[in-house]
């Protein structure tokens, strides 16, 4: 392999994707309004869920319940009769429903433990668990404060002093911002590998290319490294820039620990590209692989749902997957402030699974060449 | 061949074309410069002239394929600027653009590509099988009806696209360059074609554009252009009056300005010195197969150094594969290949050195600038740095580049690319030079030039060259030539005694003859010329002259062919439906949002019995798993920045004893917040185990007094009662599959034509924007619906997802929502000119909206901003309120025909709006 040939190759590269506006207004958006939007779209925690109230006791205590459900977490709940409950959940149109029975009031007063009915939407997973949990604490702290009005009771004095660590008020647009940052990585990085070496094909300039002393190591390697460095300059930008300056949202780790993280997770996402490109007869065809690899990798990978919370069997080959690592790396780089010390399993991981990526796609792609 | 053709010139009245004033520019190129003109009707006009002067533009308008600028053109009485009025001439024009098969579809048999066009002018069945059934008995091609496009010869391709071109009986056929790259025998077939069409139907115009002096000698009128302005008209005799010369080709030269005219030199090549007799290629008994196919057949020669050796045969014929195998692009299934002695080795670098190769059609990277294609070569074939700025140098001057050394190689005329592209190939001084129809498609005098420095080459620096050719003055200038047909090498020597051998006039003749023998010997008769083809308009009926602005006849035409692409790819719609199977097979069983598992941790400075129950408390819940305890708070820090643990508490030294006295104590907690869903998830849970623990102390301390616990709250999960993940999420994905997937695919359907240039179908037929986009997309409606039964079925089945509303408003509400996700598609199509971008797009607008702002996730009612705003606009929005009521709430549709209203609603924009960006005319 001779460097120069490679270097001057990515050159080729890079001069192409200049030459095409359109893809480099969309990889701008991509690092930056679609990272904002990210950000700013997710709700903060539990940010206006619907709740509607059956209020059948009428009393200062059950009005007191009504009362405590205030913005930003519930939005205004509405007072509805029993027979109204069924059928609005049905449209979807109240996540929950808190039935407060008649005579609550006095069998509270009377040690006679009422019950409170709370009916979650369960379709809608995310709110169903957090927002049930707020509900169960509003209405324990409501009546523990009814009661101590009431009568003189002792709360044991044990306190469970929580906090959140590294993101202290739990701001979600955080980690949206860099969750979108790492979907842009990824997939920019497949995308622009893979198309190229499909449209470089589609135009008969890769046979050209065999022809010259140029073997195809150089050829992979420098579609590797440029497009690469491309998504890699992008996404420096976007930390820098957008998630740190525009979006103000505070980096706790090096940044340039992240960055060493990302380009070995695109060593491995720009090799994954262009054996996907090999596979693929045709740009559909690739397009259609394209999903099927972005929309797992997306969804499975830790970013959008917890790792632990998936079956073992996923969760065991998701760790094939570099993107699964990178997620681990950015969260406990950039949120968690943790060093080389912490990240080096993940970063060991990369460079294996990238060393892997790279060389099975080199064999495809000296194959598809042959 | 149409000596008939000259008295209908002279018996036609009036004009078929007038253009006045029309100018062109692409960019800052002036493409065309006020052009007057008019074109005489019924007869055979040539448009003649190097390339890059604007003849291919101006047939474009002549069309309609192309939006007006400047001037007026009146074509067939009305003005072409007129959208009313090209709807109306469109079924009397023909149109077939530059490039072989440029306007067919490759995946569509040869019947299957001029039913397309019956139907798009609206014929009916019985009508188009007459028409067709004649069309191929004319052309010959009636053997070849069921073969796809993309597998004919280029002179069949060029003939289908005649077929194509001539279903309707137009008036007036627009030819581009329709010989261009066509073997000697296929071009003579092709024009005694076009002349019996004539007879048979006197009064129809046709326009042609050739690169070929002796067609265009056969002419009617003709015009003469150069640098997008006119030179001259009239007929080929009154030009070579005007001109005082023989030939066409010298009165073309002729009428140029003095500026270019002096660039021509006639090409002049000295006779071979006969002391080189070292072999520099030598193929033996050469065989290439590509499964059954054989594409090169036991072919075998011996090249001198310094020698021109010319490859001459029909398309497909196996010359491409010959030179190739000969570069080492391609392995040789049997005999073998020699370089100076040396076999060839794909892997040898230093045999690439020596070889320098133009393939077909110039493949020069088209973002690098002239200068940059240069330099880039240099370096790759590892000229010592010092060395390359001299010899750019030298093949700038030597190639007469000088003038574009910055432009872009599209920008540049073929004649002008094509010195690039030997400039490249020439760069490292190679010893062989192997050259794939190098002069394809460029005009005589580009093409003179070029042959004068192949001659230098050859005969001063003694370079061998290996050039195939479909023109037969190139043949005659080499030192011998060799003419191969269906992958076998039928004769081989010197153009003078083949020519002697055949006793004929000429080499073209000479082969002619050849190949026929050949022909006849293989009982290939097939392509046998056209010996008096019954006229398809004589037998038919007049057209119908149906151009309503809406015609679903010509919907289902784009669709029937739209669907055949897809059935003819079959990989394409095994994984559209397979690959969404998968996709909700993986993504229903890894996306979770229940939350078990968490790793906590205890800092136990206490460590008495009472802090280690309430350890055990925490533990001993199914949410949480207990990792080593913590030694210290740099433990802590640690160990919680690497994320091994989500939580960590810690219990105060004395806490046991605290708690016994009834004095107040704090726990410390802390929570992983990195990801704030969870962390939520996390602490409601500690809060809630505390509270627990607390109660059961509390009675166990102070006696039943003081339990905290005085009502209870009922929790009831509907729709779900196990909250299992994937009874959630099942009918979420549904929804995230039937929008990205459709979308690229109707997405890429229209890049794809407009990329690979069929679009101009759609430019020069009489089909609305809105006939077309619907067409398109109505496969693949019916494609995403199937897939949306697919997927049901799975979730039903594998995943056991309860079904408990009504099916059918689901399917409706289905059908509905795929009609407006391919709408997104093809509304994206409208912008993109690239397959890439168009995919690149697709993905963005489809894969984080549909993900993260249409409810999947968090609903719709609490987001904000933008992504709120997105999330309201969205289909998937509203689809995913349907999938998750009818799945899992029972419901019907009086509950959500709101929702069903809203996707309604958003087809007719969707359409309208890809209707309204889409472009009727190139611009």
């Amino acid at each position: 392999m001779r460097i120069d040939n490679v270097l001057r190759l990515g050159i080729k590269e890079l001069r192409g994707l200049v030459r095409d506006p359109m893809l480099l207004v969309l990889i701008v958006y991509s690092f930056t309004l679609a990272v904002y939007a990210g950000a700013k779209a997710l709700p903060e925690t539990l940010n206006r869920a619907a709740i509607a109230i059956v209020d059948e006791d009428h009393s200062p205590a059950s009005t007191r319940i009504g009362l405590a459900f205030t913005a930003p977490y519930f939005s205004e709940p509405r007072l509805i009769s029993q027979y109204e409950m069924d059928r609005r959940m049905d449209a979807g149109l109240d996540t929950f429903a808190l039935d407060i029975p008649p005579d609550f009031q006095r069998d509270l007063l009377a040690r006679k433990s009422p019950a409170i009915q709370l009916n979650v939407d369960a379709t809608r997973i995310s709110q169903a668990f957090n927002g049930g949990g707020y509900v169960e604490q509003i209405v324990s702290a409501e009546i523990a404060e009814f009661l101590a009005h009431t009568r003189n009771a002792q709360a044991p004095p044990i306190d469970l002093a929580l906090r959140a660590r590294f993101n202290p008020e739990l701001k979600k647009s955080w980690f949206g911002a860099i969750d979108h940052v790492i979907t842009s990585i990824t997939m920019l990085s497949i995308i622009l590998t893979g198309a190229a070496l499909i449209r470089e094909r589609e135009h008969g300039t890769i046979e050209h290319l065999l022809v010259m002393p140029v073997s195809p190591l150089e050829i992979m390697v420098s579609k590797v490294w440029s497009m690469g460095a491309v998504v890699l300059v992008a996404s420096t930008l976007s930390i820098l820039f957008v998630v740190k300056g525009w979006l103000a949202v505070t980096i706790d780790g090096s940044v340039a620990l992240f960055l060493l993280g990302a380009a070995l997770q695109l060593f491995a996402t720009t090799s994954m590209g262009i054996f996907l490109a090999t596979v693929a007869g045709s740009m559909p065809q690739f397009g259609l692989l394209l999903i099927m690899t972005l929309l797992p990798l997306q969804t499975l990978s830790g970013s959008m749902t917890p790792r632990e919370s998936m079956p073992q069997f996923v969760q065991d080959i998701m760790l094939a997957a570099p993107n699964t690592h990178f997620v681990m790396l950015a969260q406990a780089i950039l949120f968690r402030g943790a060093g080389l010390e912490a990240v080096w399993p993940q970063l060991l991981a990369l460079t294996v699974i990238g060393v892997v990526f790279f060389l099975i796609a080199l064999r495809r792609f000296r194959a598809f060449l042959a | 061949m149409s000596a008939t053709a000259t008295a209908d010139a002279t018996a036609a009245v009036g004009s078929v074309v007038h253009l006045d004033g029309v100018g062109l520019s692409y960019g800052k190129t002036r493409a065309l410069d006020a052009i007057t003109l008019d074109l005489p009707s019924g007869c055979m006009v040539g448009l003649i002239g190097p390339d890059g002067v604007g003849k291919s533009s101006l047939l474009a308008l002549i069309a309609g394929a192309r939006a007006i600028q400047q001037g007026r053109i009146h074509v067939l009485g009305g003005d072409m600027a007129s959208a009313r009025h090209r709807r109306n001439v469109c079924p009397d024009i023909a149109y077939m653009p530059q490039g072989l098969g440029k306007n067919l579809y490759p995946t569509l048999s040869v019947y299957e590509n001029i039913d397309f066009f019956g139907r798009l002018f609206g014929h009916d069945k019985a009508e188009r099988n007459r028409r067709i059934a004649g069309l191929l008995r004319d052309t010959g091609l009636t053997a070849f009806a069921d073969r796809p496009a993309a597998k004919l010869s280029g002179g069949m391709k060029q003939k289908v696209g005649l077929c194509c071109a001539l279903i309707h009986d137009p008036e007036l056929l627009i030819l581009d360059e329709p010989t261009t790259g066509v073997d000697p025998l296929s071009r003579r077939q092709f024009w005694e074609l076009i002349a019996a069409i004539r007879n048979g139907h006197p009064g129809m115009s046709v326009i042609v554009s050739t690169a070929y002096m002796e067609e265009a000698a056969q002419f009617d009128f003709l015009i003469a252009m150069n640098a997008g302005r006119v030179l001259a008209t009239g007929t080929p005799d009154e030009l070579k009056r005007q001109t005082g010369t023989d030939t066409l080709d010298e009165a073309f030269i002729g009428l140029l300005p003095e500026a270019d005219r002096s660039n021509h030199t006639s090409v002049d090549i000295p006779p071979r010195s006969e002391d080189h007799d070292e072999i520099a290629i030598e193929a033996e008994h050469l065989t290439r197969r590509f499964n059954d196919f054989v594409a090169v057949d036991d072919v075998s020669f011996r090249i001198r150094k310094g020698e021109i050796f010319g490859f001459l045969g029909s398309n497909g014929c196996g010359k491409t594969t010959t030179m190739k195998m000969l570069t080492g692009l391609l392995p040789v299934s049997e005999g073998s290949a020699r370089l100076f002695g040396k076999a060839i080795d794909a892997g040898d670098m230093s045999v690439r050195r020596r070889i320098g190769y133009m393939s077909q059609g110039f493949s020069l990277y088209s973002e690098l600038t002239v200068a940059q294609n240069l330099d880039l070569h240099a370096r790759l074939f590892d000229l010592p740095a010092e060395t390359i700025a001299a010899r750019t140098d030298e093949m700038i001057a030597r190639f007469d580049l000088a003038d574009v050394i910055d432009a872009l190689p599209d920008a540049l005329p073929l004649g002008l690319r094509q010195r690039l592209s030997l400039a490249v190939a020439m760069i490292h001084a190679p010893d062989i030079l192997i050259l794939d129809e190098p002069t394809s498609g460029v005009d005589p005098v580009a093409r003179d030039r070029f042959w004068q420095i192949l001659a230098e080459l050859s005969r001063k620096d003694n370079v061998t060259i290996f050039v195939s050719t479909h023109f037969m003055n190139e043949a005659e200038r080499c030192d011998r030539v060799s003419l191969m047909h269906a992958g076998k090498v039928l004769t081989s020597d010197t153009p003078a005694a083949i020519v002697a051998a055949r006793g004929s006039a000429t080499l073209e003749q000479a082969f002619i003859a050849c190949l026929e023998q050949a022909i006849a010997d293989t009982a290939e008769l097939a392509s046998q010329p056209a010996g008096s083809p019954a006229p398809a308009s004589a037998t038919t009926a007049p057209l119908s002259r149906r151009s309503a602005t809406f015609n679903p006849t010509r919907v289902l035409a784009y669709s029937r062919r739209e669907t055949l692409e897809l059935l003819r790819d079959p990989i394409r719609a095994t994984l559209a439906v397979l690959g969404s199977v998968l996709l909700l097979f993986v993504l229903g069983y890894g996306i979770s949002m229940d939350v078990e598992n968490l790793t906590f941790a205890v800092l136990d400075r206490d460590d008495s019995a009472i802090s280690r129950d309430y350890r055990l408390q925490i533990a001993g819940s199914r949410y949480f798993t207990e990792k080593a305890p913590i030694t210290d708070y740099a433990d802590l820090d640690r160990r919680m920045r690497a994320g091994e643990i989500g939580l960590a508490i810690e219990l105060p030294p004395g806490f046991g004893r605290d708690v016994s006295r009834g004095r107040h104590v704090e726990i410390g907690a802390w929570v992983d917040g990195a990801n704030p869903t969870r962390a939520e998830t996390l602490r409601s849970y500690v809060q809630a185990i505390h509270a627990t623990w607390l109660t059961q102390k509390g009675r166990e301390l102070y006696g039943e007094a003081a339990i905290a616990g005085s009502y209870q709250l009922q929790l009831r999960y509907r729709y779900n009662p196990d909250v299992r993940s994937v009874v959630a999420m099942a009918p979420g994905i549904i929804p995230l599959l039937l929008v990205m997937i459709p979308a690229v695919l109707a997405a890429l359907a229209v890049v794809r034509e407009k990329e690979l240039g069929s679009i101009v179908n759609f430019y020069v037929t009489p089909v609305t924007r809105l006939e077309f986009l619907l067409g398109t997309q109505l496969p693949y409606v019916v494609l995403a619906f199937g897939n949306f039964l697919l997927l049901v079925g799975f979730a039903l089945v594998v995943f056991g997802v309860p079904f408990t509303g009504s099916f059918a408003t689901y399917a409706l509400a289905a059908l509905l929502y795929v009609t407006a996700t391919t709408g997104m598609g093809l509304v994206i199509s409208a912008f993109m000119n690239s397959q890439i971008a168009a995919l690149f797009g697709t993905v963005l607008i489809t894969l984080i909206p549909a993900i993260q702002y249409s409810g999947l996730i968090d609903p719709v009612s609490s987001l904000q901003g933008l992504g709120a705003l997105v999330g309201r606009l969205y289909p998937t929005t509203y689809f995913v309120t349907i999938s998750r009521g009818t799945f899992s709430k029972g419901l019907g549709f009086e509950t959500l025909h709101n929702d069903l209203l809203a996707l309604a609603i958003m087809i007719p924009v969707l359409v309208a709006a890809g209707a309204m960006l889409l472009k009727k005319q190139a611009r």
